[in-house]
C-alpha cells in the first residue's frame, strides 16, 4: 500500500503532464485529484495502523539505487510513525489543495500543466518523507525544490515570478549545499548512508574530534550543523529566509500546500528524523534553537506591517516555523512535529481562505484596498476565523480546552521555558516565541480586521497610487482580464469551501484529539521510538513542572495583541498610519523587511555578476588568452607575413604546415628513440 | 574479418561508411539523402555492432578484453586492441551520441554535404581507437588524429569567426600533444615497448614519473579543459556546427579523462600522488571560476560550454581522490555528461536551426509557442544542475563524497558549484524559455518536428534511467577501479616499506 500511496501521484503526474493537452483540463483535474483522495484515504489507513496501532513500521526495498565501494544507497519506503504523521498531513493536505484548485484555477488554460505539478510535487514530498537514507531524503528535497520552482513560476510571463522561482531555488541550493556536505560527512564517519545503520553508529561517536575545514571539532556536531544548513534553507529560517515571501508570487493554493503545510516543513521533519544525531550534538542543538528563536521574532516582526494579504500569511508561516526550530532545539522533537502536525492545518486553510478572498475580490491581494467583506462572503470569513483562532493558540491555560495552536504552540513555550534553566538558548527561544505570540495575535486579526471589517475603499486614483508605491501587491493573475472592482465580491463556489471546512475541523479539533499521542501520556505507544530521545533528556515531563505564570504568558501575549488589533483597526482607524508616520525608520525597516533583500543582493548577487565579469574579460580575455593563444598566434602571424610565399590567406592553413613541422619532429624523435 | 578482431571491425566501420559516401558523387537532392541516410544507418550499425561487443563484455573482470595484437612496421611497433572497464562505456558513449550528431545535421547542412558526413564519420573511427588502443603509439595516432577532422568541422562549416576559433582550437591542443609524444618515446626508451598492457606494469622511476606526469597532463589538461587551459573550448563551441558542439562535448572532452584514468593514474602512482593537490587546486577553480563566468555570458552555447568546464572539474578532482567514490563518481560523470551537455548543445541547435542567432537576447517566452521544446529543455536544465533522479546527480554526489574523503577543503569549495550551476543554468533558462513572447521574429517559430523529437526521446530515457538506477554503468567500471585502486596501494605500501627499509 506505501508503494501506491507515494507512486499514485508520480502516475497523475505523468498521465496529466504527458497527454494533459489532449485529455483537456477537466479529466486532467479529475485524474489527479482522485488518485490523491486515493492516497490520502490510504495514509490515513496507514496513519491507523502504525502511528495509533501496534505496527512496528516497515521499509521495504524497491531497487538498489547505487552501489559503490562501502556506498550503498538503496530505493526504499520506510514507515513509521514519524513517516505516517507526515504521510497524513501531505496527502490530506494535498488532496484538499487539488480540489480547491479545480475551483481556484478554473479561468486559467494551462490547468492540467498546474495539476500535473501539483501531483509531481506531492511524490517529491511522498518521496522525502518516507526516505530510509539520506540520498533518498535528498532526492525528495531537491525533487520538492524543482516543483516549487516550477509552481512559483507558473505565470512565466510575469518577470517577478520567474525571479521568484529562480530565487527560491537558488537560495535553496545553499541550504542543499550544506546538506550535502553533511551526508558526506556521515558517510566518512560512520560507512553508511542508511538510517538505521547511521543511527547505530551515532552513540559511538559522542565526543570524537576530527579534524576538517582547517579545524578540530567534534564529530557529530559538525555534521548536525552541515545538515541543519540544509534545514535552514527549505524551512526559510534566519538568513536563509528570503525566498519564502518571494515564493507568494506562485498561485495560491501552491502557497497554501508548498509554502505553508508541506515542503517548508521538510526541515523540521528532517531535525525530528534525525534526532539520534541532534541528540548527541548539544551545540548544534542550540544553534537550532537560537536560529528558530531568532526567525520567529523577526518574522512576526515583519509580518506586523505587510499590505499584502499572503505576505503576511508567509511571514506567519515562517515564524511559526521558527517555534518547531525551537522546540527541536531544546530537544522537543515531538512538539516540534506536533506544531507541524497544527500548523499544517490552520495554515493551509489560512492560505485557502486568503485564496478565497482574492478570488471573491478578483485577484486584489493589497489588504489596503479591501474592507467590510464579511458581509459578501461569510463563510470564508468565518473561516478564516477559525484559522486565526487556531494559529494565535486561543484557549485556556491550564485545561484541555482550545484550538489546535493552543496544544502545540503553548506546548513549545512551556519546553522551552523548562529547558531554559540549563540553556540560555532555549531562554532565549522562551523570550522570543513569547513575544512572537503577542506579534503573531497582533498581526493575525489585523489581517481580519483589515479583511473583514471598516469598509471598502472603492477603486480609484488613491488606491492605484498606493498600489505603484507597494512593489510587492502584484496581482495573482497577471492575465486576468476580469477587470478590477466592477463586480461585487462573491462568495466561493463548493469546491473551494469544501476543502475550507475540511481543513477548519482539523483546526479546532487536531490539538485537543492528539496532544496525548504526540507529546503526553501515549507517547511512547504512539511514537514507538521513531524519535530518539537520550536518557537524560526529560524535557517533556520538565514541560508540566512550570510556575503557572509560564502557562499564562502566551496567553496574555495572545489577548494584548488582539485588543491592540482591535484598537488599532476598529475602533480606531487610521491610528495606524498615525503610529507609522510618528516612527518611519522602524515602519521602513520592517516594511522593507529588515533589508535583507538589499543586502544580499549588494553582497552576493551584484559582486557575482561583478567578478564573473571580471574573470570573462579579465582573466579568459586578458590574461590567459592574451598571454596565451592570441600571443602565440600575432607572432605567427608576424612571421607569415615574412614568408609571403605560403600565404594563402586562410589561417588554418598555416595550422596544417605546423602539422608538418610535427611530422618532422616525430620523425627526428622516432628515428632517435627507435635506435 | 581477415584475421581481425571485432575491435578493429568496430573501430573501421564508419571508415567503410565514409568511403562509401566518397563514391556518391553529385549534388543532387536524391544523392544528398543517399549520403544523410547511408552516414545514419553507418552511425546506427556501428552502435549495433559496440552493444554487441558490449554483451561479450565481462564486467566482473579488469582484465582487457577482446585484445588483439598484429605486429605492425616491424621494429617493435604493434597494433594492438583491447578494452576494459574504463574504455567499454567509453566506447559505448561514443557509438551512442553518433547517429544523434548525424541526425541533427540532416537539415542545417547544406553545403559540403559528403565532405561533411565523411569527416563525421572519420572523427568516430578516430575516436573508438582511442578509447580501444592498446599501444601507446596508435593510441597517440587516433589521439591527435581526431584533432583534424574536428578542426575542418569547425573550420569549414562553422559561424563567423570559425578560422581563429579552430586555430586557437588547434594551437591549444598541438601544444599539450608535443609534450606527450616526447614523454611516450622517453617511456620506451625506458621500457623497451610500446605496448600499454606491459607499461602498465612498468616500474617508472620516481623522478622521471614526474616529468611524464607533467607530459601526460599538458596534454590531458587541455583536452579535459582545465583552468586554465580551457578558453580555446567556448571558442570551439560557438563556432561549431551544432553536431561538432555535441561530439566535442560528449565525447572529445572525455578524451583528457580517459587519458588519466589509462595512464596518468595507473602508470605513475607517485606523481599522481604528488600532483593531486595541483589537479585540485585547478579542479574547483575551474568549478567557481567558469560557473561565474556562465553567469554572464549572452552567447547560449558559451554559456553551456563553460558549464562544460565546470563539470570537468569534478571529473577531475574525483579521478585524484584515488578513492572508490570518487574515481566511479568520475567516470559515471564523463557519460552522465556526455548525455546532458549533448542534449544541451542539441537544444541550442533546435532553436539556432530556426533564428540562426545564439544571442540570449534574441529569445525569450518560447514555452508558449514551443511547449515540448520547453520541457526537452528544462530536463536537460535540471540533469546539468545535478537535480537527484538524472544521471547528473549520481556522478556529481560521487565525486564529491569522494572527494571529501580525500579532502574537505576541496569538497567544500567544489559543492558550492551546486549553488553558481543552479543560478547560471536557470537564469539562462529564464531568459530564453520563460517571459512573454514579444519578440516579433519569434512569433512562428514552431515547436520540435518528429525527427528532432526522436532525437531527444533516447537521450531523456537514458539521462532518467541511469539517474534512477545507475548500477548497470558504475558495475562495468567498478572492477577496473577497484584494481586501479588495489595496485596503487600495494605501490605506494611498497614505496612506503622500501622508504622504511633504508
Amino acid at each position: 500500500m506505501i508503494q501506491a500511496i507515494v507512486f499514485l501521484p508520480l502516475v497523475g503526474f505523468l498521465i496529466a503532464g504527458a497527454f494533459g493537452r489532449k485529455l483537456g483540463p477537466r479529466p486532467s483535474e479529475l485524474l489527479t485529484t482522485g488518485l490523491l483522495m486515493a492516497c490520502a484515504v490510504m495514509s490515513w489507513i496507514t496513519f491507523f495502523d502504525v502511528a495509533l496501532g501496534h505496527n512496528h513500521g516497515f521499509a521495504p526495498v524497491l531497487a538498489n539505487w547505487m552501489t559503490v565501494g562501502a556506498l550503498k544507497v538503496d530505493w526504499a519506503l520506510r514507515v513509521d510513525t514519524l513517516t505516517a504523521v507526515m504521510l497524513v498531513v501531505v496527502t490530506t493536505v494535498s488532496s484538499l489543495v487539488h480540489l480547491y484548485s479545480i475551483g481556484y484555477m478554473h479561468e486559467d488554460p494551462s490547468r492540467p500543466r498546474f495539476f500535473a505539478y501539483l501531483s509531481l510535487f506531492t511524490f517529491a514530498m511522498l518521496m522525502l518523507v518516507t526516505a530510509d537514507n539520506l540520498v533518498q531524503m535528498f532526492f525528495g528535497w531537491e525533487g520538492v525544490g524543482l516543483a516549487s520552482y516550477l509552481l512559483i513560476g507558473f505565470w512565466y510571463e510575469k518577470p517577478s515570478a520567474c525571479a521568484a522561482a529562480i530565487k527560491a531555488f537558488v537560495v535553496n541550493r545553499v541550504g542543499d549545499f550544506g546538506f550535502a556536505l553533511g551526508i558526506f560527512l556521515v558517510f566518512q564517519l560512520t560507512q553508511s548512508l542508511s538510517f538505521n545503520e547511521v543511527f547505530a553508529a551515532v552513540p559511538g561517536l559522542e565526543g570524537k574530534p576530527i579534524h576538517i575545514f582547517g579545524m578540530d571539532v567534534d564529530a557529530l556536531e559538525i555534521a548536525a550543523f552541515l545538515l541543519f544548513i540544509g534545514a535552514m534553507g527549505k524551512s526559510a529560517q534566519f538568513f536563509l529566509h528570503t525566498w519564502l515571501p518571494d515564493a507568494m508570487e506562485g498561485p495560491t493554493p501552491v502557497s497554501a500546500l508548498i509554502h505553508a503545510a508541506t515542503m517548508v516543513t521538510a526541515g523540521v521533519f528532517m531535525v525530528a528524523r534525525l534526532s539520534p544525531i541532534f541528540e548527541h550534538a548539544p551545540h548544534a542543538a542550540a544553534f537550532v534553537t537560537v536560529i528558530g528563536a531568532v526567525t520567529a521574532f523577526f518574522a512576526a516582526t515583519v509580518g506586523l506591517v505587510q499590505n499584502d494579504i499572503k505576505r503576511v500569511i508567509a511571514y506567519s508561516t515562517c515564524s511559526q516555523l521558527g517555534y518547531m526550530f525551537v522546540a527541536e532545539g531544546v530537544g522537543a522533537y515531538s512538539l516540534g512535529v506536533f506544531h507541524l502536525f497544527t500548523h499544517a492545518f490552520f495554515k493551509a486553510l489560512l492560505f485557502l481562505g486568503a485564496g478565497s478572498v482574492i478570488h471573491a475580490m478578483h485577484h486584489e491581494q493589497d489588504m489596503r484596498n479591501m474592507g467590510g467583506l464579511r458581509k459578501d462572503i461569510p463563510f470564508t470569513f468565518a473561516m478564516m476565523t477559525i484559522g486565526t483562532l487556531a494559529l494565535t493558540g486561543v484557549g485556556i491555560p491550564h485545561t484541555e480546552i482550545g484550538f489546535a495552536g493552543f496544544f502545540s504552540k503553548d506546548g513549545i513555550i512551556e519546553a522551552a521555558y523548562a529547558a531554559s534553566a540549563h540553556s540560555t538558548a532555549a531562554m532565549i527561544g522562551f523570550i522570543s516565541t513569547v513575544v512572537a505570540a503577542g506579534f503573531t495575535s497582533f498581526y493575525s486579526w489585523r489581517l481580519v480586521f483589515m479583511t473583514f471589517f471598516g469598509t471598502r475603499k472603492e477603486h480609484g486614483h488613491e488606491a492605484h497610487a498606493a498600489h505603484a508605491h507597494d512593489d510587492h501587491a502584484h496581482d495573482d493573475h497577471a492575465h486576468d482580464d476580469h477587470g478590477h472592482g466592477h463586480h461585487a465580491p462573491h462568495e466561493s463556489p463548493l469546491v473551494m469551501l469544501v476543502p475550507l471546512a475540511v481543513l477548519a475541523l482539523g483546526a479546532v479539533f487536531a490539538g485537543y484529539l492528539f496532544e496525548p499521542d504526540f507529546a503526553g501520556h501515549a507517547y511512547d505507544e504512539f511514537w514507538k521510538g521513531a524519535l530518539f530521545t537520550g536518557e537524560h533528556n526529560h524535557i517533556l515531563h520538565a514541560r508540566h513542572e512550570i510556575p503557572t505564570w509560564v502557562g499564562f504568558a502566551p496567553f496574555t501575549m495572545m489577548v494584548l495583541g488582539f485588543l491592540l488589533s482591535l484598537y488599532v483597526y476598529v475602533l480606531k482607524p487610521g491610528l495606524a498610519q498615525k503610529i507609522a508616520g510618528a516612527f518611519p525608520r522602524l515602519y521602513d525597516f520592517l516594511l522593507n523587511k529588515w533589508y535583507f533583500d538589499e543586502l544580499y543582493d549588494a553582497i552576493f548577487v551584484k559582486p557575482a555578476f561583478a567578478i564573473g565579469r571580471l574573470f570573462w574579460k579579465g582573466g579568459d580575455g586578458a590574461i590567459i588568452d592574451g598571454l596565451g593563444p592570441d600571443g602565440v598566434a600575432a607572432r605567427v602571424v608576424d612571421g607569415a607575413k615574412l614568408a609571403v610565399r605560403l600565404q594563402t590567406g586562410y589561417i588554418y592553413n598555416y595550422a596544417f604546415a605546423m602539422l608538418i613541422g610535427v611530422a618532422a619532429i616525430v620523425t627526428y624523435f622516432v628515428a632517435g628513440g627507435l635506435r | 574479418m581477415f584475421g581481425f578482431g571485432i575491435l578493429t571491425g568496430l573501430t573501421f566501420l564508419p571508415l567503410v561508411g565514409a568511403a562509401f559516401l566518397l563514391t556518391q558523387k553529385g549534388e543532387d537532392e536524391a544523392t544528398l539523402r543517399n549520403i544523410r541516410w547511408a552516414a545514419f544507418l553507418t552511425t546506427l550499425a556501428t552502435f549495433a555492432l559496440s552493444v554487441y561487443v558490449w554483451m561479450g563484455f565481462d564486467p566482473s573482470s579488469a582484465a582487457f578484453q577482446f585484445v588483439e595484437e598484429k605486429a605492425w612496421f616491424g621494429a617493435g611497433l604493434t597494433y594492438k586492441m583491447g578494452v576494459d572497464g574504463f574504455s567499454m562505456p567509453l566506447v559505448l558513449l561514443t557509438t551512442f551520441i553518433m547517429p544523434f550528431a548525424i541526425l541533427a545535421s540532416f537539415e542545417s547542412i547544406t553545403k559540403r554535404v559528403r565532405e561533411y558526413f565523411v569527416a563525421f564519420l572519420v572523427l568516430e573511427t578516430l575516436m573508438i581507437g582511442v578509447f580501444c588502443a592498446l599501444d601507446l603509439v596508435l593510441f597517440y595516432l587516433f589521439f591527435e588524429g581526431g584533432l583534424i577532422p574536428m578542426f575542418l568541422i569547425i573550420g569549414i562549416w562553422g559561424g563567423k569567426r570559425r578560422v581563429y576559433a579552430s586555430f586557437k582550437f588547434f594551437l591549444y591542443t598541438l601544444v599539450g600533444s608535443l609534450l606527450m609524444l616526447i614523454a611516450i618515446l622517453a617511456m620506451y626508451n625506458q621500457a623497451h615497448t610500446t605496448d600499454i598492457t606491459v607499461l602498465l606494469k612498468t616500474d617508472f622511476p620516481k623522478d622521471m614519473q614526474f616529468w611524464l606526469w607533467l607530459a601526460f597532463f599538458a596534454s590531458f589538461a587541455v583536452k579535459m579543459p582545465m583552468w586554465p587551459v580551457h578558453t580555446w573550448l567556448p571558442d570551439a563551441h560557438v563556432e561549431a556546427p551544432t553536431a561538432g558542439s555535441v561530439i566535442l562535448a560528449a565525447i572529445l572532452l572525455k578524451m583528457g579523462g580517459y587519458g588519466f584514468i589509462r595512464f596518468s593514474l595507473p602508470m605513475f602512482p607517485d606523481a599522481s600522488v604528488h600532483f593531486a593537490p595541483l589537479v585540485y587546486a585547478m579542479s574547483v577553480i575551474a568549478i567557481v571560476y567558469t560557473s561565474l563566468v556562465a553567469l554572464v555570458q549572452e552567447d547560449i552555447k558559451k554559456l553551456i560550454a563553460y558549464s562544460s568546464v565546470a563539470h570537468m572539474g569534478y571529473v577531475t578532482m574525483g579521478l585524484f581522490t584515488m578513492n572508490a567514490q570518487g574515481l566511479q563518481g568520475a567516470m559515471f560523470q564523463m557519460i552522465s555528461h556526455g548525455f546532458v551537455s549533448g542534449a544541451l548543445f542539441l537544444c541550442v541547435g533546435v532553436i539556432y536551426d530556426r533564428m540562426h542567432t545564439r544571442e540570449i537576447a534574441a529569445y525569450g517566452g518560447l514555452v508558449s509557442r514551443m511547449p515540448i521544446y520547453a520541457f526537452v529543455f528544462m530536463l536537460f536544465t535540471m540533469a546539468n544542475v545535478g537535480l537527484p533522479g538524472t544521471t547528473g546527480f549520481v556522478g556529481e554526489f560521487l565525486s564529491l563524497a569522494g572527494a571529501f574523503k580525500a579532502n574537505s577543503w576541496v569538497a567544500l569549495i567544489a559543492t558550492s558549484g551546486v549553488i553558481f550551476s543552479a543560478a547560471y543554468a536557470l537564469y539562462l533558462y529564464r531568459r530564453v524559455v520563460f517571459g512573454v513572447l514579444e519578440k516579433p521574429s519569434l512569433k512562428d517559430i514552431m515547436d520540435l518536428t518528429p525527427r528532432e523529437i526522436a532525437i531527444f526521446v533516447p537521450l531523456i530515457a537514458l539521462t532518467i534511467y541511469y539517474g534512477v538506477l545507475p548500477q548497470q554503468i558504475l558495475s562495468s567500471t567498478q572492477a577496473s577501479v577497484d584494481n586501479l585502486l588495489q595496485s596503487h596501494t600495494a605501490l605506494l605500501d611498497a614505496v612506503k616499506i622500501a622508504a622504511a627499509g633504508h
